[in-house]
This record gives C-alpha cells, structure tokens and sequence, in this order.
C-alpha cells in the first residue's frame, strides 16, 4: 500500500544552480507524494522552477538537497520509465513520425535487458506498438510524414505518442500544450484525459494555464515565485470523472477551484516582472 | 485562352537577360583591351577558334608533356579527389571527437588556428621531401587545404547539436552508438556537408598552384606549359575551363546539401 499512496516520493529537495554570477537557489524544501494513477499539476509563474522540479524527477538533473524516489527507487538519472513530453515536442526532423516513436519502442521492448526482465519483442510487435500508439493520438495517416511536414499539434500528438509507447509508469509533461493555439489545445487536453482514462497513467504536467490544471489534474501543486521557490500549496480536484470542459464550464465546484488557483496566483503571488 | 507569346516568356526574359548581359560585357571589355594595346593579349573570337581546336581532340597524348585538355583535367581532379579524400577521412572523424569532447578541443584547437592561415604550398616543400615525388606533394598540399574546413564545421555542427535532442537521448535513454547513428550524424550532416563544400572549392583553387610549381600531367601544369610556350590563347581556355569545373563542383555539392538538410535545421 505503502508504494501506492507513495508512488513518486520527493522529500526535502532543494536545487542550487552555480552561476557566473553566483549561486542561484531556484529551489527549496520540496515535499511531494504522488499515487499511482495521479495526475499532478504543477503550475506557478514562469521562473518559479516548476520546469526545474520536473527535470529533477525525469532525472535530467539531479538536486543539491533532498532524495527524489519513484517507486522506492532513487532517481539517479533519465530512465524510460519516466518518460518526458517536452514543450517543444523535441521530435528528430530527419525521421519519419513512425521512426520517432519506435525510437523510444526499440529501447524499451526490443532490448535484451529489458526494465521488467521480460524477453525481447520482435521487429513486428515493436512495429505493431508503434502504430497502435499513432492511432492511440489520431495519428495513423501521418505516420510516414517527417516532422516538418505536420501542423505544431500534430507534432505535440506524436511527442506524446512517443512517450506513451515506452508504457512508461509516470508520463511526465513540460507545458506540453503552451505553444499552441486554444482550438488545438483544448482538443488535445480532451484526447489526453480519454487516454490517461484508458491507460492508467501516472502523470505530472507542467503548466501555466489554470483552466488546463483545474480540468486535467487530481491534484494542483502550486509553487510560490522563485527565486528559491517551494510550493505554496497543494489543491485537491475532487471534480468526477470523466470530465467534460462544456459541462464544467458552468459547475459551481469548478468554479471554486478555479478561482482558489487563481487565487493564490494573483492575488498571494503576484508576478513582480522584472524588466 | 493563354497568354500571348510575349507575356509567356517574360519571366524567362528576365531570368536569362541579366547573366547574358554581363557576359556581353565581359566580351566587350576583353575586345577592347585586345584591340587597344599591343600586350598580345588574343581576342574573344581569336580564342573561340583555338577553343574549337582544343576541344576537338582533348583526350590526345604525345607523352608526359603533350596531353589534351581532357586528361589535363582529369588528373587534376584525380588529385583533388585524392587529397580531399584522405583529409575527409581524418578530418570528419577528428572534427567529430573535438566537437565532442572539450579537452580535446582545447588541446587542438590551438594547433589548427596557427596551422590554417598558412597557405597551403608552403607545405609543398614538406610534402616533396618526405614523399620523394611531385605528384604525392601535390596531393599532400590538398590534403593539408582541404582537411581545416571539415575539421573545423564538423566541430562546430557537433557542438550545436540542440541541446533538445541530446536530452531526447537522454530520456530515451541511448547507447552511445544509437545516439551517434540517428542524432549526433544527422544533426552534423549541413554542418559537414558545409565544410565539405568549402574544402572542395579551396582544393579546386589550390591544386592550380600546385600543379605549376610541380609539373606533370594538369590543369595548372597545362597554364604553365603554354605560358612558356608564349601560346596566351590556351592560358585563357585554360582559366574558363577552370572556371566553369569549380562551378560544376559547387553546385553538385550545394545539390547535395540541400537534401540532407531538413527543415527544423535549416533556420
């Protein structure tokens, strides 16, 4: 049970970047349990280090302070159970989307030394993977396409193919959805809450829209501006599920965790711009 | 109902004045300065006659030193693919590991800011000495010219490999081979293919002064011969024929850059 309630663990952890100009303290004191199955936003300002924690639990890098464990495991560097959907989709031009994604499936399941210790697939069922994760985001009739072929939406669907391919056990996001436009962003916010619904996934989000983390999230992680942030507070999202954004859009219990986001983001931690 | 003639071929007009204009004039000041002193200099027409001559048989050979304008080419280009060649071989895999690791670079980097200022016949003398012929040297002096440019844009395509793809590895978790083959190479590619492009016109320029200074079968070889057989006629053939093979050259490799290249690199 122990495991469960305290799928991703992330005690005391504090991140001090070494600068030309001197220490910068982007993080301190993070207390953080994710379940199985969560979904956890993180949203704040932008330099408030909600990207910085992220890499920390993807094990890009690793903290100054503190123990990062996922799965009563330390995290001490990148891992494809972690996978990472990145804000700029981070695609490779020169494959085809099919290609990007049985990147990821050929280390995963073709390997001989395989995470689970199971044997190695063969070249059809990484094949057949790879494409019943493209259709899995729409994805089939562009699988032959290079990545500069495709709309910026589609390129984020494939980023989260790729990941979600790799079955990893925490999907992790970095604003996957900031760069597009509204349209797009709400029809791939729908897609993602149909397939974290059908896969079960554990997934941390990134991100600075407080409608995304209020409709996507069981759980909105609010951090405080940096430098040297920690989260402020932490809001459960009782709202059922499935969700639909029209119903929502006028239920008052949405409304409340609405505003107490923005809040807390306004009002508790207005954004001083530096120019 | 289509367009009449005239509006048709406008743009073709437009895309073939230009360049026919600047010819027209290249000839008439070439005209006028043949005309006008009595340097010796032949004029155009003089030299399209001679021209026809040349071309008419250029594959003839009357021993070493009586060859046709063909195989005067070729050599040359034999050498330059020979030299080049060697300095791809070293000079890729050496820009790929100083690109990749920063102690190396440090260390080499130095050597290669002295050595690339130094125009390359200066090392002709070492090449003769140590490979007792002038043809080796020759191709010795293109090897030297052409390896700085590839080692240099290997290095710099290496180091501004994005740092996105590198954490796409990363998370992916690679081997080092896998990161090789579909990040590190691809991303390299325009950077190499650059490199390989300016080695190639700087050999094309060099091996001219090389073959002078040597002798032998060439293209700069040929220019030296008819210089000291007063025949100007030939000297002039010579440089478009020059000319128009380091065109030839260019454009083959900018053709094959532009499809290595893909559209997130480009920009």
């Amino acid at each position: 049970m122990s495991t469960l309630s305290k799928y991703l663990q992330i005690d005391g952890v504090a991140q001090t970047f070494r600068t030309a100009t001197g220490d910068f303290p982007a993080l301190r004191n993070i207390d953080l349990n994710v379940t199985k199955g969560e979904f956890v936003a993180l949203i704040g300002h932008s330099g408030c280090g909600k990207s910085t924690l992220l890499n920390l639990i993807a094990g890009l890098t690793r903290p100054t302070e503190g123990t990062l464990l996922c799965a009563n495991k330390e995290i001490d560097g990148p891992g494809p159970e972690r996978a990472m959907v990145f804000q700029n989709h981070s695609l490779l031009p020169w494959l085809t989307c099919f290609d990007n994604v049985y990147l990821g499936v050929e280390r995963v399941f073709g390997n001989h030394a395989r995470i689970d210790g199971r044997a190695k697939e063969s070249k059809a069922q990484l094949k057949e993977r790879t494409d019943a994760a493209l259709a899995m985001v729409g994805l089939t009739h562009a699988s032959h396409k290079r990545p500069g072929e495709i709309s910026g939406g589609m390129k984020q669907r494939v980023g989260i193919a790729r990941a979600l391919a790799m079955e990893p056990q925490v999907l992790l996001m970095d604003e996957p959805f900031g760069a597009l436009d509204a349209l797009t962003r709400a029809k791939l916010q729908d897609e993602l809450l149909a397939i974290v619904a059908a896969t079960h996934s554990t997934v941390v989000m990134v991100t600075h829209d407080v409608d995304e983390a209020v409709l996507l999230a069981d759980k909105i992680v609010m951090m405080t501006n940096g430098p040297a942030a920690t989260i402020g507070e932490v809001l459960h999202v009782a709202l059922p599920r499935p969700r639909s954004r029209v119903a929502l859009a006028d239920d008052a219990q949405y409304q409340t965790y609405r505003k107490a986001v923005i809040d807390f983001l306004y009002t508790r931690q207005g954004h001083i711009e530096k120019t | 109902m289509a367009p009449p003639l005239s509006v048709r071929l406008k743009p073709l007009v437009a895309l073939v004045l230009p360049p026919l204009a600047g010819f027209a004039l290249l000839l008439l000041i070439w005209s006028l300065v043949a005309m006008g002193n009595s340097s010796g200099l032949p004029t155009p027409l003089d030299t399209w006659k001679q021209a026809l001559t040349v071309f008419s048989d250029p594959f003839y050979s009357n021993g070493p030193n009586d060859q046709g304008v063909g195989w005067n080419v070729l050599s040359s280009l034999r050498r330059v693919a020979l030299g080049f060649g060697l300095a791809a071989l070293v000079g890729i895999p050496l820009g790929f590991i100083i690109g990749r690791f920063e102690f190396l670079s440090r260390m080499i980097n130095p050597i290669i800011s002295l050595l690339r200022p130094v125009s390359p016949l200066a090392w002709l003398p070492i090449g003769l000495l140590v490979f007792k012929g002038a043809n080796p040297a020759a191709i010795w002096t293109i090897f030297i010219c052409s390896i700085w440019p590839m080692v240099i844009n290997t290095a710099v395509g290496v180091q501004r490999v994005p740092q996105d793809y590198m954490n796409v590895a990363r998370v992916l978790n690679l081997s080092e081979w896998k990161i090789f083959t579909t990040i590190l190479f691809p991303s390299v590619l325009p950077y190499m293919l650059t490199g390989v492009r300016l080695a190639v016109g700087t050999a094309w320029l060099v091996i001219v002064a090389a073959e002078m200074l040597t002798g032998g079968v060439g293209i700069g070889f040929w220019v030296w011969d008819e210089w000291n057989n007063l025949n100007v006629r030939n000297i002039i053939i010579a440089i478009f024929v020059i000319g128009i093979v380091g065109l030839v050259l260019e454009y083959a490799l900018i053709r094959l850059a532009t499809a290595f290249t893909f559209d997130e690199v480009r920009t």
